[in-house]
């Protein structure tokens, strides 16, 4: 596609390379894909959602480091990072919009529905702190996303393994990305080592929730669709306890949080972050751009 | 009247537009069903923006060759992996200056590395083998960023996955 300059380029209504807006066609919708038998469906799509929830509310956090990265080259891997998370959760809304039966495309997941009825677990929603926070952040949401979906690739729904053994790639270079940090920090200054650790220590409440199953997640374990979040506990302590190791961190030792997003309970960031991911969506519903 | 596939592997990227669709291993399959010309395409990444757009530019060459009934479809399974891109590929990214990438890890999420990287990749420009990755991320998901340390230039590097 050629055209005479910038100005006529970026007016070309029917150019699909400008992935901005809404009304964006499902990528899965041409997935064959049959619901397993025997899975209740409605479980299948509140599942989908929770993991979908997760790597959309996360994204959204990343993207306000967009200006603010401390220097370039982290701001575009923060980007990254952000949209392969972004990628994950419109995968996972149209195989839920398919579960449930609705037909329902991503922009309704995402932006017509209110915090009442988002699962994502708490720790994706805290506003954005230091860089130190950030990477805090990451290196535990990517450890435990990575443990349950490198086990999530031989789920019993084909899309479902399918989206996670893609993830599984995306996933593992976003570890390393803050496994890389944590150690460089931790292991950095007095100072770099301090924002580490201070960054940990506000985190780390909300470490607990990630590793209590929902009654979904049980239901679907055992029929092998889901994963069970408990048993990859494990393995995230045992990563964890390399890269602090490696970066001379304690473990902190701080109490869990009361609130749990995957049972509603969520906190106070939640409500203004999606006020803001949905204000434009909601005030010109149906437009495209 | 020329066949489907060869038309559809005419296609370029639209990112990396050295390349053609079935030099990345992006192309899948291409079929002809009663008339109708179905083809497979599988993302990069999970949140790879420029899919839309292969899809269009598929539908616009295959159309243009004169098969008015296409389908393009997305498959995600097996996922997409760089030892898909051909060898005529990798000699079109080292031309444009990306170097190519190495053999995938047999298994991804392995043990987390605690070094700094060291993977050894060639500069595009001068040979040397002796480069550094200064960003494991750059301008698309895909690529990293790295500079060689004999001829001082940077230089993408496309990541194994």
């Amino acid at each position: 596609m050629s055209y005479q300059d910038a100005y006529s380029a970026i007016n070309d209504e029917n150019d699909s390379r400008w992935a901005f807006g809404t009304g964006f066609e499902q990528p899965v919708s041409t997935v064959d894909a049959p619901i397993p038998s025997g899975v209740d469906g409605a479980d299948l799509a509140a599942y989908c959602l929770m993991l979908g929830e997760d790597a959309l509310i996360l994204s959204h956090r990343l993207q306000e480091w967009c200006t603010n990265g401390p220097e370039l080259e982290d701001e575009v891997a923060i980007a990254n990072i952000g949209l392969d998370l972004l990628g994950q959760a419109r995968l996972l809304f149209g195989r839920a919009g398919q579960a449930d039966g609705s037909g329902r495309d991503e922009d309704f997941y995402a932006f017509f529905r209110g915090p009442d009825e988002f699962r994502n677990v708490a720790l994706v929603e805290l506003p954005r702190g230091d860089f130190g926070e950030l990477i805090a952040r990451l290196l535990v949401f990517a450890t435990w996303r990575l443990a349950l979906f490198s086990r999530l690739t031989d789920s019993a729904d084909p899309v479902l393994a399918a989206v996670a053994a893609k993830g599984v790639k995306e996933v593992a270079y976003h570890r390393d990305y803050a496994a890389g940090w944590a150690i460089r920090l931790g292991d950095g200054t007095d100072y770099s080592h301090e924002r580490m650790r201070a960054g940990l220590d506000s985190i780390w409440p909300y470490i607990p929730e990630l590793f209590v199953p929902h009654e979904i997640e049980a239901r679907l374990a055992t029929a092998d669709v889901a994963v069970n979040p408990e048993t990859v506990r494990a393995e995230f302590d045992d990563v964890l306890a390399q890269v602090f190791g490696a970066a001379t961190l304690a473990l902190p030792v701080r109490a869990a949080a009361q609130e749990s997003g995957r049972v509603g309970r969520h906190t106070a960031a939640l409500p203004p972050l999606l006020a803001e991911m949905q204000s434009v969506a909601r005030e010109h519903e149906g437009a495209q751009w | 009247m020329v066949t489907a596939l060869t038309v559809a592997e005419t296609v370029a990227d639209p990112e990396l537009p050295v390349l053609t669709l079935a030099d990345l291993g992006v192309l899948r399959d291409v079929s002809t069903v009663d008339g109708r010309v179905r083809v497979s395409i599988t993302p990069t990444y999970s949140g790879c923006p420029a899919l839309a757009a292969m899809r269009d530019d598929l539908l616009n060459a295959l159309h243009g060759a004169g098969y008015d009934d296409v389908e393009v479809r997305t498959v995600l399974q097996p996922p997409w992996s760089t030892d898909w891109i051909s060898a005529a590929g990798r000699h079109k990214l080292a031309e444009a200056g990306i170097a190519p990438p190495g053999t995938a890890p047999s298994r991804n999420g392995g043990p987390v590395p605690l070094g700094m990287p060291t993977r050894s990749v060639r500069c595009p420009q001068c040979g040397s083998a002796d480069t550094e990755e200064i960003s494991h991320f750059s301008g698309t998901a895909c690529k990293a960023l790295r500079r060689c340390r004999s001829c001082r230039e940077p230089f993408e590097h496309m990541k194994e996955i």
